[in-house]
């Protein structure tokens, strides 16, 4: 206990650095004076916090899948049309968030370090059990390190925490407790659970930066794989050829090609199609009696699935996944779907007979409840989720001072379908210009209720399912996915949001890179894997926008929604 | 310490749930005459501040009093508030002037009221929020710097946080929140031993070494990440702070008692179900408090846009307030009423339970400073100038209560600015733009 005050003093005084007492030997405290006051040529242009996923997925690359991870993640916040990838360059770290962190990393550190599995992580026998042992505690973390930060530990951070575990082996008796606080160190630290990313000058475009080569193996590993860097990566950015566009583009190509991009793939749509909404969703048991929290779980999965298949199994056409008949199903499910599937299997694949109208993505109830109320359909919610989510359109919020009188009641029958109650609308001019944009093609899917259960009335009045989008009509989900996939601006809209995922903040100003990707991803048959091979491997990707480094904080972008509603 | 075998045995548990103390006469030793010190260590009793939310505001001509001041008349939307009137302030006609900015439908209004500025896009918080300053003045020595909570169980609902992508989460489980204040850790003030942990000295220091990495990070960060780094040291710092209080003898307090453990019930968006869960967190909640876990809280009810539901119907709430028919003979939606009835009950039966508790000759309520609000007036048309607030309790003693306060249109931040002022934060103006105000509602102020 007394060896632990002794750390707690160190690290007081290293606390004081700023104000100019030095302690030798201890971490930044090695920084020269002079660093402080020079603009360092590295400089770190982007703190992207790692999502719950990112966060899991790196513990079992990094330790093996039998080490649990157990724990709250504290939510990113989205900003509105953007992705929880912007987001999380955004995410600061709250005291219960830090709390929920530590407690996690504690407890991640006791397994690793437990007598079942230190023989995987310590490459070397101490001189005695419970006693520090420097050399073979800093031969265990430097390799833990260099996973965990996704480089190699500087010279004064392995001292560092080699000390912090000779330290805490005196005080507790045990090498190995003494590596557990070490690790668990690690593992709150910012530089594991935020992606550092950091650029360097472009020696090619003086003035501009480009992010260095532990960076690039980053993003690249995150993007493609939702993980940490692997061995390659890190052994290519340590040789710094990662910052040659040749290996930049082999390496893509190797990882859109691998099995592990599949992980990428649905954390990619995840965040797309705002996933982190299925935590919440919710139905009226007395409603709709099919749905349970067995098919909530299932909904996500199914949609995942349709996708990964198409996409990458079959490498197939994106568009096609808004006409696709094929999906997969399990027992939850097929009750929901009143469809038959083998009595015994997990998830099986399917096919929807074209009669059953449930063409693609949008047919899946998956899409069709989470977008819905809790206890009835909605055409506009669908419309907008519609125009939002997978053409990029924004469709402006409600005036603040709405009337919505002229919308009745649910029981009212002499407005039995939501068709009938949503033209009311159409007499307000206020309502009329935003319901115009969603409305249309949202009616299309009346023909699935709020739980996405098929239907053929609503109050006993029969439902049309005619639907309109752009100028064009059609009949119901399979019309609309003909449609979404003759519209140009659903490709646009994938390329968009691909870039804005790899990069970690909003594209939607750079016009000219999304249009020269949406022209490739087009021009390559709408090919997903085509699609991220060339953001990974594009040099463009790697460029910083330069901005000066005491620029003021900038909390609060302007309104996007309001630049972009003219729809 | 033969006191707390005194007290052990003077206590009579729980009644219905809620904690209730009989006659501890021994115990009033520790306080001094006014019963706002504890004799023994000369400390204060600490004052607490806390908000809590609903959604979808109320229907005003039968919510709001008539009278301005003192003794205000109870109008039937805040009947459940009865027997609580003199203890709770009501404010009225404080406007939102967003200055051109969009008025982003139950999203704008709370995020002013918090905050003193306009959101101009929907990325988190436009600034800090007041309830965290708050925090930062009162909430950094004692075991959590705040607690924030969600009865509806939804980790993302949440109006405190410093601004932009810091957002507190809220705690949606009672059970994980049980285990939190009084599961490892907890250390209770009353108990005769205390054994200081040696794991938690060993973590403290490693929290501490954490602090070490921010001057290598700093040094080459832009100002965005800076100040993103900067709440992350915080919130070490805080952690080391949790450490250090579980290190140290907490001093007596009569009114902690540590409650039994609690199950999670399901929650989903049906009204019984979310009623049902705040009162369990309300509970866990009053003895965090009694027990000095933390100062400052943040409870949510509901979202802001509604979810909620009632068993076997097809709308919900917020949907309600827009499309169910204005009665009129009532004068208002029967059916979206309900709902805010609830609201009420539940915000009733909040302050009943922090009064409940009695700390010397006053209560936890009187101690408290809880301010309540809403994100829009009338959710039907999404208004937010008069958003209806209220406050609970006296701050010990810094707040005039009983009072209907008539703002008469000036702007909402007037009472962000008198919260803090009257917990201690140093500030003299708050808000920007025609939010910016100099003007406390010194009606209430002592």
């Amino acid at each position: 206990m007394i060896a632990l005050g002794r750390i707690a003093l160190a690290a007081a005084a290293v606390l004081a650095i700023g104000s100019g007492l030095n302690v030798k030997g201890i971490g930044a405290a090695e920084l020269s004076d002079a660093a402080a006051f020079t603009e360092p040529a590295e400089r770190i242009v982007a703190l992207r916090r790692l999502t719950e996923a990112q966060y899991r997925n790196s513990i079992a690359d990094i330790f093996g899948p039998e080490i649990a991870v157990a724990g709250r993640f504290e939510p990113i916040v989205r900003p509105i049309h953007e992705l929880i990838s912007s987001g999380a360059a955004g995410a600061a770290i709250s005291p219960a968030g830090l709390e929920q962190f530590d407690a996690m990393a504690r407890n991640i550190a006791v397994q690793v370090f437990d007598a079942k599995h230190r023989g995987q992580f310590v490459p070397c026998t101490p001189k005695v059990e419970v006693a520090a042992d420097p050399a073979c505690a800093e031969q265990t973390l430097a390799p833990l390190g260099r996973y965990l930060f996704r480089r190699p530990l500087t010279a004064p951070e392995l001292a560092f925490y080699g000390r912090l575990a000779n330290q805490a082996a005196a005080a507790t008796g045990s090498f190995h407790k003494g590596l557990e606080l070490a690790l668990a160190t690690m593992l709150v630290s910012p530089n594991f659970l935020y992606i550092v990313e950091t650029a360097r000058p472009d020696p090619n475009r003086p003035g501009d930066l480009v992010l260095d080569d532990w960076s690039r193996a980053a993003r690249l590993s995150f993007l493609l794989w939702n993980s940490t860097p692997n061995e390659a990566l890190l052994t290519t950015a340590a040789q710094g050829r990662l910052s040659d566009d040749a290996e930049l583009a082999r390496f893509a190509e190797r990882m859109v090609g691998s099995p592990r991009f599949e992980a990428g793939v649905r954390a990619f749509f995840a965040d797309m199609l705002l996933f982190e909404k299925f935590d919440a969703l919710a139905k009226d048991a007395i409603v709709y009696p099919y749905f349970n929290s067995d098919v909530a779980k299932a909904l996500p999965e199914q949609l995942l699935r349709t996708i990964v298949d198409q996409v990458l199994t079959r490498d197939g056409d994106y568009r096609d996944l808004f006409t696709t008949n094929r999906t997969f199903m399990n027992r939850p499910l097929a009750s929901l779907y009143q469809v038959r599937v083998p009595a015994s299997a997990g998830w099986v694949p399917y096919e929807f007979p074209p009669e059953a109208g449930r063409s693609g993505l949008l047919g899946q109830a998956g899409f069709l409840a989470l977008y819905s109320h809790s206890g009835r359909s909605s055409p506009t919610l669908r419309g907008r989720a519609v125009r939002e989510l997978l053409l990029c359109q924004p469709v402006p919020d409600p005036p603040g001072n709405v009337n919505f009188t002229a919308v009745q009641d649910t029981t009212n029958t002499a407005m039995p379908t939501a068709r009938i109650r949503l033209s009311a609308h159409a007499t307000d001019p206020v309502c009329k210009g935003c319901h115009a944009i969603t409305d249309p093609l949202g009616l299309s899917f009346e023909k699935f209720d709020g739980a996405g259960m098929f239907r053929t009335v609503e109050n006993g009045a029969p439902i049309d399912d005619e639907g309109a989008m752009d100028g064009a009509a059609f009949f119901g989900v399979a019309g609309l996915g003909q449609a979404m996939a003759q519209n140009p601006a659903a490709g646009q809209c994938v390329a968009g949001r691909a870039l804005e995922y790899a990069s970690g903040h909003a594209v939607d100003q750079e016009t000219d890179r999304i249009e020269a990707l949406a022209g490739k991803f087009a021009a390559q048959g709408y090919k997903i894997r085509a699609l991220f091979r060339e953001v990974a491997a594009s040099p463009d990707s790697y460029r910083i926008r330069s901005k000066p480094i005491d620029a003021g904080a900038t909390r609060v972008s302007m309104n996007k929604a309001e630049q972009s509603n003219g729809l | 310490m033969a006191y707390d075998l005194t007290r052990r045995g003077a206590l009579r548990g729980m009644v219905n749930g809620a904690a209730v103390l009989v006659g501890v006469p021994l115990l009033d030793a520790f306080l001094d005459g006014n019963g706002t010190a504890l004799a023994a260590t000369g400390g204060a009793l600490p004052v607490r501040f806390g908000t809590w939310f609903w959604g979808l505001g109320v229907n005003p001509p039968r919510w709001y009093p008539t009278k301005p001041g003192a003794n205000y008349d109870i109008p039937e939307e805040l009947v459940p508030i009865t027997p609580f009137a003199k203890k709770i302030n009501i404010y009225g006609n404080f406007n939102v002037p967003l200055d051109g900015a969009p008025n982003l439908p139950h999203i704008s209004g709370g995020a002013a009221v918090r905050t003193g500025r306009a959101l101009t896009a929907d990325r988190g918080l436009p600034g800090e929020s007041f309830d965290v300053t708050i925090g930062d003045r009162i909430g950094t020595r004692s075991r959590f710097r705040s607690l924030e909570l969600s009865a509806s169980g939804d980790a993302r609902n949440s109006l405190s946080g410093r601004g932009g992508g810091n957002l507190n989460p809220s705690e949606g489980s009672p059970s994980a929140f049980y285990e939190r204040l009084f599961g490892a850790g907890f250390k209770d003030p009353n108990s005769a031993s205390f054994t200081p942990d040696p794991q938690v000295m060993a973590r403290r220091s490693v929290l501490s070494a954490v602090s070490e990495q921010r001057h290598a990070l700093e040094r080459s960060v832009g100002a965005d990440d800076r100040a993103k780094l900067d709440q992350y040291f915080t919130s070490v710092r805080q952690l080391e702070n949790q450490l250090e209080v579980e290190l140290t003898k907490p001093d007596p307090l009569q009114s902690c008692m540590v409650p039994p453990k609690v199950t999670d019930k399901p929650v989903s968006a049906e009204i019984e179900t979310v009623i049902a869960n705040h009162k369990m967190m309300t509970e866990l909640l009053v003895m965090a408090l009694a027990c000095d876990q933390s100062r400052v809280f943040n409870m949510m009810l509901n979202n802001g846009a509604s979810s909620l539901t009632r068993i076997g119907s097809t709308i919900t709430h917020h949907q309600l307030t827009h499309e169910e028919v204005l009665d009129q003979k009532l004068g208002y939606q029967p059916e979206a009423t309900y709902f805010l009835t609830r609201i009420m009950e539940a915000w009733g039966d909040f302050v009943g339970a922090l009064d409940r508790v009695k700390e010397g000759d006053r209560t936890l309520l009187d101690n408290t400073l809880v301010f309540a609000h809403s994100e829009c007036e009338f959710a039907k048309f999404h208004t937010i100038d008069n958003l209806p607030m209220m406050t609970a309790g006296s701050a010990g003693g810094r707040l005039k209560t009983g009072i209907y306060v008539d703002g008469a249109g000036s702007p909402i931040s007037r009472l962000g600015l008198t919260m803090q002022q009257v917990m201690g934060v140093s500030v003299d103006t708050w808000g920007t733009q025609s939010m910016q105000t100099n003007r406390a509602v010194t009606e209430v102020m002592v």
